[in-house]
């Protein structure tokens, strides 16, 4: 296309992050974006031969996909080098919703920390407190200590947040898609699992709940009947998904072979989750580096062969019935006893002791004020989000605030493997890619 | 965090403790210190040894880079490193992963103030083409070989690096983007 002469035009642009014209881009640059730099089979090598590799550029036209497209998720843009209806190059730019998370953390104390990673990956917010508060925890030394209720109420919540996440992926995938009447239904579903955290934190999302040393409060009563009501309606809802989807030809014939990443690809370029998983690699933070009590539950890990949105969107349908079958283990054997450890440290005083004892009013007040002194040190805690591996890396310099907090977002490490997954495929799949891929924007940008 | 094979680990014959008269020997892997930080592996490689030793990790089965971003030391010279390696004001930090031996380990390069250029870890792992981008921008750390070094969260005409210590998080006013003064 023609640069833009119009000078409001001009105005958007992002300048030097975004994609040159063929003219302009240097030979390496070109050969990294048509992903040389991965190890490729020759097989895949001579695929690459098919594209026309050197178009004329009065040929190709390079369009802006995004930021503001319902199919981008949120304000994804990405830039598509097109030669009629294929895609020969694509590059996202991100960044429009940066709004410095990880900035901010510093300036946050570890009590107030979970308020900040919360709204990250706002589709799974459990986990990100879950990897910033066992982060804390390591660095506090007292990651042992939690106790027992704890530890399997944050394993009761993170999975529903599973469930309610990969729920949010089907009425997305759907929507994309045109499956339409799928989007009412996921979200239906996805809703009756807020609902459940509503009732247990207080918010459907931004919860600040599993906090350092344990979680905000205990589980409300009439909760297990809640989590059953759960567990009985959603099967026969993932019944009439795959009625609707799975077998429908329409469906697969719109997702097979689409989008397809090679088991290397995937590991070249740092995916994780079900992106990893689509490829046929085994791999899941849960099973192999277990963290909570994960090591003691029975479940699959769900793997797919070609590695195309249809294998994507078949994992993370099963990985809910997976959850659930974890969700029905904990509920068999949730402890009674305290939800947060009793360490005067990092732990408030409780709301009858503030009453009577001035000491604890202090203590109370100089907790949340000031928050609790992290001992020197470094730490990364990586686990297994919807998306993918959430990490977190903490620095502490001895304050009561993270020196330096680092998110490990998944989204933002899955979203390189959009131009490999994209190459030579049509406009109209870049829709399915961008929505197998399931980012979350604000994990994305932070 | 799992043990290394000792068989990998090569002697100290050219690391800068050779004048270190007192003290444990160092541990070693692939000629560059190691560390125990809470339980996890951690490696402290020159900025020399920097690549070759990513390049040895790869080989020994890290095949994924899972993470990497800069930290900015400068409030916080002091903080513990194991002996012989020298205080630089920035650190990348790397975590690797190795899917077959389910095993972790992490990276920690110094890099001065003077000239905060790295290797870039491109070619060896495509996947950190991002997060270099995010360290350059937030840290202004460059990537020498990086084949598209440009800001990926800020807006290209941002001034500054906003995750450096000197740069104030709430004294700087609004950039608008193309707005008129």
């Amino acid at each position: 296309m023609t640069a833009p002469t119009d000078v409001n035009v001009e105005r958007t642009t992002a300048g030097e992050q975004e994609m040159k014209s063929r003219s302009e881009t240097t030979a390496r640059e070109l050969m990294r974006e048509l992903g040389a730099v991965l190890r490729m089979s020759e097989a895949e090598a001579a695929q690459l031969g098919d594209l026309p590799d050197d178009p004329d550029e009065d040929q190709t036209m390079i369009l802006n996909m995004g930021p503001q497209h319902p199919s981008t998720h949120g304000v994804l843009r990405l830039m598509l080098e097109l030669q009629g209806e294929t895609v020969l190059r694509c590059k996202p730019i991100i960044g429009y919703l940066h709004t410095g998370m990880e900035k901010t953390g510093e300036q946050l104390t570890y009590m107030q920390g979970g308020t900040n990673v919360t709204r990250m990956d706002y589709l799974s917010p459990f986990n990100n407190e879950l990897a910033f508060s066992m982060a804390t925890e390591q660095l506090l030394g007292i990651a042992d200590d939690i106790p027992e209720r704890a530890v399997w109420m944050r394993m009761l919540l993170s999975e529903l947040n599973r469930m309610s996440s990969h729920l949010l992926f089907m009425a997305t995938n759907g929507m994309d898609l045109g499956a339409v009447s799928m989007m009412i239904y996921g979200w239906r579903e996805r809703e009756e699992v807020l609902r459940f955290f509503q009732k247990v934190t207080g918010l459907r999302m931004n919860h600040n709940f599993i906090r350092p040393g344990g979680l905000a409060a205990d589980l409300p009563p009439g909760w297990r009947d809640d989590v059953l009501r759960l567990l009985d309606i959603i099967p026969e809802r993932l019944e009439e998904y795959d009625i609707l989807m799975t077998g429908q030809p329409i469906w697969r014939e719109r997702l097979q072979g689409v989008g397809v990443i090679t088991p290397d690809e995937a590991i070249a370029l740092g995916a994780s989750g079900p992106i990893l998983r689509s490829t046929g690699v085994a791999w899941d933070l849960r099973r192999d580096l277990p963290y909570l009590r994960y090591d003691e539950m029975d479940f699959d890990v769900i793997v797919g062969s070609y590695g195309d949105a249809y294998d994507r969107y078949a994992i993370r349908l099963n990985e809910i019935r997976e959850s659930m079958k974890i969700v029905r283990q904990i509920l068999d054997r949730m402890p009674e006893g305290d939800y947060r450890i009793q360490d005067k440290k990092v732990t408030p005083p409780p709301r009858a002791r503030i009453d009577e004892s001035m000491e604890a009013l202090i203590h109370h007040f100089k907790i949340f004020t000031e928050g609790f002194k992290v001992p020197e040190g470094e730490v990364y805690v990586g686990i297994e989000s919807p998306r993918g591996e959430i990490g977190c890396y903490i620095a502490s310099d001895g304050s009561s605030t993270p020196y330096r907090m680092h998110m490990r977002a998944p989204s933002f490490a899955n979203i390189q493997c959009l131009p490999h997954m994209m190459r030579g495929g049509l406009v109209a799949d870049a829709v399915a890619v961008i929505s197998s891929v399931d980012p979350v924007l604000g994990d994305v940008d932070r | 965090m799992s043990e290394h094979d000792p068989a990998t680990e090569m002697p100290a014959d050219e690391s800068a403790e050779a004048d270190e008269p007192t003290g444990p020997e160092p541990e070693l892997l692939h000629g560059c210190i190691v560390a125990e930080s809470l339980g996890q592996t951690v490696v402290h490689p020159t900025r020399e040894q920097f690549l070759d030793l990513m390049k040895a990790l790869a080989d020994d089965g890290y095949a994924m880079i899972v993470d990497l971003c800069g930290v900015d030391y400068l409030d916080h010279m002091s903080r513990p490193l194991p002996d012989g390696v020298e205080r630089e004001r920035f650190e990348v930090v790397v975590n690797m992963l190795d899917i077959t031996h389910r095993r972790r380990i992490r990276v920690r390069v110094q890099v001065p103030e003077a000239e905060p250029t790295v290797a870039s870890l491109c070619d060896l792992h495509p996947g950190a083409e991002a997060y270099e981008r995010e360290a350059y921008d937030m840290f202004g750390i460059v990537f020498d070989d990086h084949p598209d070094l440009t800001r990926i969260l800020m807006p290209e005409d941002w001034i500054g690096h906003p995750l450096r210590k000197d740069y104030d998080a709430g004294r700087i006013p609004v950039q608008f983007k193309g707005a008129h003064a």
